[in-house]
């Protein structure tokens, strides 16, 4: 082969593996992205029951449940809306009521949610990115230091 | 405490000094080495040495104010406490953004240090540019240092106590993952200034490479292990048993890696053949770069996680300016000067450079998806607000099948011969292996009851590495296929990067062992236990005794004890305990865990409830501590091949020389 020829069969092998990992980038764009909702993003939207979502807002005083077998329900409120979740497992150190909290999981049938993961902050001053955002948003963000809407 | 003595002050000045010593270095030498002036070229290695003391001295000034508990020192008070124990007032200084950034310029000028010291027999005008193209770097992050993150800010009147520092964070893990971690990736640092320099110089040849690749070297063997540590840390610290998450801070660190896994190869390929000369100068401009938005992703405040220590916007910005200059600067620099350098030599695509292009057109393209499942929802959200979170089956669909190949192929590379190789002999030769592999595959399907196909593929496919390892090494010695004492002196006689290699390759092989293992068979149990009861987690039944409170230097605890046991076995002790620290009102879980064999036992606890009954989490993970230890093994690879005398930097010319007599290269 010549130079040329050698050249022409390395860009044409670069050109197949781009291409094949741009293709499996764009098919799993489409399918395995997780969006991001508030309670009345929700209630606004009619969302298929069994997409996978993350919710994100603060746990409601007076609202969290302990169950049987480290089961725990709670409702997730962004001041407008709430929504009931379902969880079994560990609760993250900094989960408290009234504390922004983002979960992770699929909407039901009933209009409740199945969380399969609670995302831990990983300090007690921060509030999740997107539920400050969303908050402020909403007008009941108050100040920088992770505080509560009371 | 009264503080008669300025440190802090001290400190900040020596910050200044060394900004004003680095845009010396970032200047006169490159002027020297465009006018051939031997006197502006000297200054480099004076200005480099003279910048690492003044750095290395703030640096020591701000951990002086940690270990006295200098609260008039904000980062201090901000982040430390007088009753916390002495590792973590060390290791707290850079628990905290400032410090963080100061101990990331610190090892940007201690590499340059290094450079100076070990590259006084590089070419006076090389050695010049590429100190100037590390003062540039070093002159930005000071200047950023000091104008957004100074860690030397006074409070008056001081406070009487601290604020302490993040529980999570007072943990032996810290003391070693940032140090490793920026020892990794600031250290490619000096592979994108070799290669800028080769730009500006318009010429690079085959001693550039073999220059470059021990520092690369160095820098991919400390974030090997920089990364593992910070996986382990996170398996045991955050409580959820995982040791991945794809977060896009892990992410950060990960895509340096790889870039630089590729860059080790391709500089093989140019040091010993001449080839691919323009592609590797691009690839250490990317690794560099990758490891440049890595510091912007976790330091700018754009991402949240337990890395971003705080938000400041004008941060952000300053970062950005500093990313953006420089890989712009560098790639315009590259897209201007690359047509000069010439091309090397030719090579058929069945050939050792084919298999390392392979490996390089596959790694590259791994490092994009990751670059765009990290980037993606930053773009998405700044451009449409919508928010989404990118994860493990995003990875497991694009990472995961464009890794298939590449090891798969991986034992063929190493055997084939330099220009033109023969597949079907190289087959042949791998043929112990293959039939290991397959061994492999039936001995866990037996062993799990075929429960799950893909484990057991998995496993296969890191033995058929680590196998194909060994094979490569027994090939080049003729292991068999002559007498022993030759054999053996053959061995001896292989040069210690063929030793590097191996280790490295089988590394991998021992993680995805571990990966596969751990993913297919690990059993989880979540429930609640009164003090009495028992549970069971695969084979294992754990007993919760009770709880005992107990006091900590600064955090008291409550310990959960279990007794652990398995048919026929000695029982476990094991106590996860729930941390609370009074000066932050915060608190932690600390997970206990039993190594047996290469598995582990990870119990986790919950809150307790009035009755007295805790939820408890246990997993039982198989053959997870091989995830680790592969990395391990991989970094100890480098360190290995970092041996090797041919990479000596101190003698390039001689070295060059044996090089050429020195490789036994198997016969094609």
């Amino acid at each position: 082969m010549t130079r040329k020829q050698r050249r022409l069969t390395l860009i044409g092998a670069a050109g197949l593996v781009l291409a094949l990992a741009a293709g499996l980038v764009l098919f799993a764009l489409n399918d395995q992205i997780v969006f991001f909702y508030t309670p009345t993003d929700i209630a606004g939207k009619d969302l298929a029951p069994g997409a996978r979502i993350r919710l994100g807002g603060l746990v409601e005083e007076g609202s969290v449940q302990q169950g049987d077998g480290g089961a725990v329900r709670f409702a997730i409120t962004d001041t407008q809306n709430r929504l009931a979740v379902n969880f079994v497992g560990l609760l993250p150190d900094l989960f408290r009521e009234g504390q922004g909290v983002v979960v992770e999981g699929t909407l039901g049938a009933d209009g409740s949610f199945k969380a399969d993961s609670v995302l831990a902050k990983h300090d007690e001053t921060y509030m999740p990115r997107e539920v400050a955002d969303a908050l402020k948003k909403q007008g009941v963000w108050q100040g920088e230091e992770g505080s509560t809407t009371q | 405490m009264s503080n008669a003595f300025p440190i802090a002050e001290l400190g900040h000045y020596a910050l200044v000094l060394a900004l004003a010593l680095a845009l010396v270095q970032s200047v006169l030498p490159l002027w020297g080495a465009k006018t051939n002036d031997a006197r502006l070229m000297g200054i480099a290695p004076t200005a480099a040495l003279a910048g690492f003391a003044f750095v290395a001295f703030a640096f020591a000034a701000l951990t002086t104010a940690y270990v006295t508990s200098d609260f008039s020192v904000r980062n201090v008070w901000e982040n430390s406490h007088s009753a916390k124990p002495l590792l973590f007032k060390f290791s707290g200084v850079w628990g905290n953004h400032e410090g963080s950034m100061l101990l990331w310029v610190l090892i940007l000028s201690l590499f340059a240090a290094l450079v100076a010291v070990f590259g006084r027999a590089l070419p006076k005008s090389l050695l010049a540019t590429v100190l100037s193209v590390q003062g540039w770097i070093a002159s930005a992050f000071l200047a950023f240092i000091l104008a957004t993150s100074n860690p030397f800010a006074r409070l008056d009147p001081a406070p009487v106590e601290g604020r302490d520092l993040n529980p999570i964070l007072q943990d032996i893990g810290l003391a070693i993952h940032p140090p490793m971690l920026y020892l990794g990736y600031v250290g490619f640092s000096i592979a994108f200034a070799f290669a800028v320099a080769a730009l500006i110089d318009g010429r690079v040849d085959s001693a550039w490479a073999r220059w470059v690749r021990p520092w690369t070297l160095t820098a991919w063997m400390f974030l090997t292990a920089g990364i593992a540590m910070g996986s382990y840390w996170a398996y045991y610290e955050l409580g959820w048993g995982g040791w991945w998450f794809w977060d896009p801070v892990e992410n950060a660190s990960f895509m340096p890696w790889i870039a630089g896994t590729a860059l080790l190869h391709s500089s093989i390929v140019m040091e010993k053949r001449g080839a691919l000369k323009i592609w590797t100068i691009l690839l250490a401009i990317m690794t560099f770069s990758l490891s440049l938005l890595g510091t912007f992703l976790v330091r700018s405040g754009v991402l949240t996680s337990v890395h971003t220590f705080a938000t400041d916007p004008t941060r952000g910005v300053f970062i950005l300016l500093i990313l953006v200059g420089f890989i712009g600067g560098s790639l315009a620099l590259f897209a201007w000067r690359a047509p000069l350098l010439k091309p090397g030599g030719l090579f058929a695509p069945i050939s050792r450079e084919g298999a390392l292009v392979f490996n390089n057109l596959f790694l590259v393209a791994a490092t994009a998806t990751v670059l765009v499942g990290t980037l993606y929802p930053l773009g998405l959200e700044a451009f449409t607000d919508k928010k989404i979170s990118v994860g493990a089956p995003f990875y497991n669909l694009t990472f995961g099948p464009l890794m298939i190949p590449v090891l798969l192929a991986m034992p063929f590379g190493p055997m084939l011969a330099w220009k033109r190789g023969d597949l079907a002999g190289v087959a042949q030769r791998l043929s112990a292996a293959l039939v290991a592999a397959g061994f492999a595959v039936v001995l866990t399907l037996v062993l799990t009851g075929a429960e799950n196909l893909l484990a057991p593929l998995g496993a296969g496919l890191g033995i058929w590495l680590i196998a194909g390892a060994i094979v490569e090494i027994a090939d080049r010695i003729k292991l068999f296929r002559t007498d022993f004492a030759t054999s053996w002196s053959r061995l001896k006689g292989l040069p210690r990067s063929a030793f590097g290699s191996m280790l490295g390759h089988s590394g991998i092989g021992i993680s995805v062992i571990g990966i596969a293992i751990v993913t297919g068979f690990q059993a989880e149990t979540i429930t609640t236990l009164k003090p009495g009861e028992t549970a069971t987690v695969a084979s294992y039944e754990l007993r919760y005794d009770g709880a005992a409170p107990r006091t900590g230097p600064n955090y008291r605890e409550d310990v959960a004890h279990f007794t652990v046991t398995r048919a026929g076995g000695a029982p476990i002790a094991m106590q996860p305990t729930k941390r609370f620290y009074e000066a932050r009102k915060s608190g932690t879980t600390e997970a206990a865990i039993e190594t047996i064999w290469f598995s582990q036992i990870y119990l986790s606890i919950g809150e307790w409830s009035d009755d007295g009954a805790l939820v408890v989490r246990a997993y039982y993970k198989p053959m997870i501590t091989l995830v680790w230890l592969g990395a391990l093994v991989m970094s100890f690879g480098g360190l290995v091949s970092l041996t090797d005398r041919r990479l000596r930097i101190g003698i390039p010319r001689r070295a060059k020389k044996r090089a050429v007599a020195a490789i036994p290269e198997p016969a094609g």
